[in-house]
């Protein structure tokens, strides 16, 4: 990109307001060079900046004792015991996959990755949450094809299980997938790498990939809404290659392992930009760039393009002078590039030089004090009234098929099958086989359990109930494996925060989350924001995506949720037969409406406390939480999962079957035990009310009444979508 | 038994195989880096599955001539145990230690699913463990391993016994339905003419730990820890 002059019309067009470039006029104290702008207009980008969202984000907790780094970091950072951390973070990469899916995908997951190995963590699990328009739109199979190639592609390559994640499906996403990756890294407790830079005259060394013209501008591009002419912004998206980042993993512990490095950051979003004006700030002092020095893939590039590069798979680090010669033998055994590219000051400011030339020189605390801060308006989120009483227009067992047939319920074999989900060797749970991922520490009896959770539908009708029980959803079913939950990262995916109803919705879900992470104690120790998720003026759904993470200190206690025969089936839980938001009433009813099931946190603590207490006793064989689609696709799901039947018993007197077996009441789980009795009592000691609601055994589902239905049946309804949509 | 884990840039699988090695033998292998050429004092040498070389050029292509590659097969020529697993199995048919080739799978999607194998040969050192006919289970995880020879030479394969494992029902039927991936014959794993390079698409070293849900794979790695004992 050639050098333009400097204009507002010019700023604008990267991005920035009137008042925004008035600003950048004030510290500069002159018109910015061209290369000075597009600093400022990353920096100050959504993407970068949070400008919107900050205000909000403060009011989540971010403290408990077993925290050691919260947001602010790359990752959050939490003890797991025995000396160990866990490092993890969820992050979108919605606007690049919507372009190009294959690209956009496999570098969210490139991106992640990066974020929790430059903290010293190997990464050990992969996980995704994954929202597409509606299978209809012609769009989406193209979509959901390139997405699910691209994440397979990338961590495949990478040799990082994914383990788990999520899969839904509704109009609102048609032009605007939601693509929020999640990576899990371990490192010793007390080796955890920072970002903040120290030492004046200490060399910053770039190493990784060369930089070429690919992604230039992509924070800015992820701070926009979409139009017709999206398809234009190809070439803002980065290109991944993962080969580079499993060299990479490898180059870094290894150096990690001595104690050559001072600080370490990914160039992720604005690159190199946001990496040494991060580092730089953050240690309090100053940085000197020679960008003739970045190892480069194309010709004739200008200090603007290398400073607002996105390509892929790079590093920036600070070294100690006497150490350099170690790294730079480390990463040529790896065969990557490494270069001197700059040195630490004690100006307070960036200077970046270029073929003899000072291309930008900025003070870097006004560039971060003074970035633009917003209390957007919102507008209060207006509540449905609550559904009337709705008739069963099909059916028990015809409502069964519909729902677990239907594209958000249906086998995910399709996509699991193609990411390497047992690399590593230690997956104790792979996907589809409990509602949490567990993955055990090699060389350990700990595991990690791993979930994402969200129901945007319950978000859209009511945000605050919405982002409350995403979070409970997390925290439940990381519960149900038997794990004591510890910490989430939360991906906030909103629309265009200047419209007040947008805002509206982001701010309630933030309230609904914070009580949750509070009544749990379960806080949140990383996240990510990505607004603008519009198309011509639509917005997605609101959805707050949730990554949560458990731990088990002996990985042989946890529990699936395969049934296995003679075992009585037991529901912790309340049934009220909340149809509101439900998928039955969207399935089967035809009808998106009305409230979605409130959630009583107390209920979720006391109900999840007790299943954990009972699994770590070993008197649960399998559980599974109730979600969508209620208690009849939950008892469905058991049953598929270790091909056994079950036969269930009357819903209580005085409910409505429909709405007993296929209501979405919250804090719930079913449990498969050998002595339905003893729990009960367990449970009315707890204060937890249960019932039992059957015994597995045969090869039929049968419902009161002795309709039944055979597993294979079933089995053929649950697995058909995905292989006929996708034409395999 | 000394094992050596061979390593190239990509290599991804190292850590599993070592595992499953140390559980078999109680010894931890050595990792050996693609440019070493010196394999003196190992009984087995082990190539991982991965994506060598970002699998850039053609799976396993560039792998095949590394310098490792000449000791590996100087190694071999001299009547040593080398098994390759995935990628390694793809080096291995790439370098001509092993006939035939791995094409992309028939569905052309990577698949990584637990299949089914059928014990063809018992009576070597890689699957004395099993019995013939024995019918074990293993993830696999690869997006080439369709596994193609000519007919002349799956015949001559076929002939001298160097089929070592196929795809196959959990009940053990060698059936379309079985073959995950579209591989000439159902042919999951193959040997040399003396029956002491074998390589294989499937990760048996996934499935060596009940906490895992099995150790259906751990027989492999037992039988050559007893076979190649030092």
């Amino acid at each position: 990109m050639t050098k333009r002059e400097v204009t507002p019309a010019l700023a604008r067009e990267f991005g920035l307001s009137a008042e925004e470039y008035g600003r950048v006029l004030a510290i500069m104290g002159r018109t910015p060079s061209f290369t000075e702008l597009g600093i400022f207009s990353v920096m100050w980008s959504e993407h970068c900046s949070y400008k919107s969202s900050r205000v909000w984000l403060k009011q989540l907790p971010t403290a408990a004792p077993w925290v050691i780094h919260g947001p602010g970091e790359n990752a959050g950072v939490v003890d797991i015991g025995d000396g160990l951390a866990a490092v993890f973070k969820m992050e979108s990469h919605n606007h690049p996959s919507f372009i190009e899916p294959y690209q956009g995908a496999a570098t969210g997951v490139g991106g992640i990755l990066r974020d929790v190995f430059t903290m010293g963590a190997r990464p050990v699990a992969n996980l995704n949450a994954l929202r597409f328009g509606h299978p209809d739109d012609p769009r989406t199979r193209r979509v959901v094809d390139g997405v699910v190639r691209g994440v397979g592609g990338y961590g495949n390559c990478v040799g990082v299980p994914t383990v788990g994640g999520e899969v839904n499906f509704h109009p609102a996403y048609s032009g605007n997938p939601l693509v929020n990756a999640m990576t899990v890294g371990i490192a010793p407790r007390d080796r955890i790498f920072l970002s903040a830079a120290a030492g004046v005259g200490n060399p910053v060394v770039y190493v990784g990939s060369k930089t070429g013209r690919d992604g230039i501008h992509g924070a800015t591009m992820a701070s926009a809404e979409f139009d017709a002419a999206t398809e234009e912004k190809r070439p803002t998206v980065q290109v991944g290659d993962p080969y580079t980042e499993k060299l990479l993993i490898e180059a870094c512990l290894e150096l990690m392992a001595t104690d050559a490095i001072v600080a370490i950051q990914d160039m992720g979003a604005a690159g190199l930009t946001s990496s040494s004006v991060e580092m730089a700030g953050k240690g309090s002092v100053g940085i000197e760039l020679d960008l003739d020095q970045v190892p480069q893939r194309e010709a004739e590039m200008t200090a603007y393009e290398m400073m607002l590069s996105e390509s892929q798979e790079r590093m920036l680090m600070v070294l100690r002078p006497d150490r350099q010669d170690v790294a730079r033998a480390i990463f040529e055994k790896w065969e990557l590039d490494f270069a001197v590219i700059g040195r630490l000051t004690d100006t307070g400011r960036i200077v970046v030089r270029h073929r003899g030339a000072v291309e930008a020189d900025i003070a870097l605390d006004p560039l971060a004090e003074q970035a633009p801060l917003y209390h957007r308006p919102t507008a209060d989120t207006s509540k449905l009234p609550l559904l009337g009483e709705v008739a069963d227009p099909a059916g028990l067992v015809p409502a069964l098929l519909t729902l677990i047939g239907c594209p958000d319920l249906c086998s995910r074999a399709w996509v699991w099958n193609q990411y390497d989900s047992t690399i590593g060797g230690q997956t104790v749970q792979r996907p589809g086989g409990a509602d949490a991922a567990v993955v055990r520490i090699e060389g350990s009896r700990r595991a990690l359990a791993l979930t994402t959770d969200c129901t945007p539908r319950y978000c859209a009708a009511d945000p605050e109930a919405g982002g409350m029980q995403a979070v409970a959803e997390a925290w439940r079913n990381l519960s149900a494996v038997g794990a004591r939950p510890l910490a989430i990262t939360d991906n906030m995916n909103f629309g265009n925060p200047e419209k007040p109803e947008i805002m509206g919705q982001f701010a309630a879900s933030i309230r609904g989350m914070a009580a949750a992470c509070r009544a749990l104690d379960f806080p949140v120790v990383s996240g990510n924001v990505s607004l603008y998720n519009e198309t011509d003026g639509r917005g997605i759904l609101p959805t707050p995506a949730i990554g949560g993470l458990g731990v088990l200190e002996d990985a042989g206690q946890c529990v699936g949720l395969a049934l296995r025969p003679g075992l009585d089936l037991v529901l912790v839980g309340t049934a009220s037969g909340w149809l509101g938001q439900s998928l039955w009433l969207r399935e089967v009813a035809g009808r998106e409406d009305g409230p979605p099931p409130p959630v009583d946190l107390a209920a979720e603590r006391r109900n999840g406390d007790l299943v954990r207490e009972l699994i770590l006793a070993g008197r649960v064989r399998a559980c599974h939480d109730v979600s969508d689609g209620g208690l009849l696709v939950t008892v469905a799901e058991m049953a598929l999962g270790g091909d056994v039947g079950a036969t269930l018993l009357d819903a209580p007197a005085g409910s409505v079957p429909h709405c007993f077996w296929f209501g979405e009441d919250q804090a719930r789980y079913v449990l498969a035990v050998a002595d339905a009795d003893a729990i009960l009592i367990a449970a009315e000691s707890a204060g937890v009310p249960a019932q039992r609601l059957g015994r597995a055994e045969g090869t039929h589902l049968t419902l009161p009444g002795g309709v039944s239905i055979s597993l294979a049946e079933l089995r053929a309804a649950h697995e058909r979508f995905f292989p006929a949509w996708m034409g395999s | 038994m000394k094992a050596g884990v061979v390593v190239f840039p990509g290599t991804n699988r190292e850590r599993d195989i070592a595992i499953a090695l140390q559980a078999a033998s109680g010894r931890r292998p050595r990792m050996v880096w693609h440019g070493e050429t010196e394999l003196a004092g190992l009984d087995l040498v082990v190539l991982p599955g991965g994506f060598s070389h970002g699998d850039y050029l053609r799976c396993g292509a560039m792998a095949a001539r590394s310098p490792v590659m000449g000791a590996i097969r100087d190694f071999a020529a001299a009547g040593g145990h080398v098994l390759g697993v995935c990628n390694g199995f793809q080096i291995l048919a790439e370098a001509g230690l092993l006939p035939g080739a791995l094409l992309r799978n028939a569905s052309l999607r990577f698949l990584s699913q637990d299949c089914h194998l059928r014990v063809e040969r018992a009576d070597t050192a890689f699957t004395r463990h099993y019995q013939p006919g024995q019918v074990f289970r293993a993830p696999m995880a690869h997006g080439d391993g369709n596994y193609f020879a000519d007919p002349a030479t799956l015949d001559r394969m076929e002939g001298e016994g160097l089929v070592a494992l196929r795809y196959a029902s959990p009940e053990g039927a060698v059936v379309p339905e079985a073959n995950p991936n579209g591989s000439a014959r159902s042919i999951a794993g193959i040997l040399s003419p003396n029956g002491r390079v074998m390589g294989l698409m499937p990760h048996p070293e996934d499935l060596v730990d009940p906490l895992m849900g099995g150790t259906d794979g751990l027989p492999l790695f037992a039988g050559m820890a007893e076979a190649l004992a030092a």
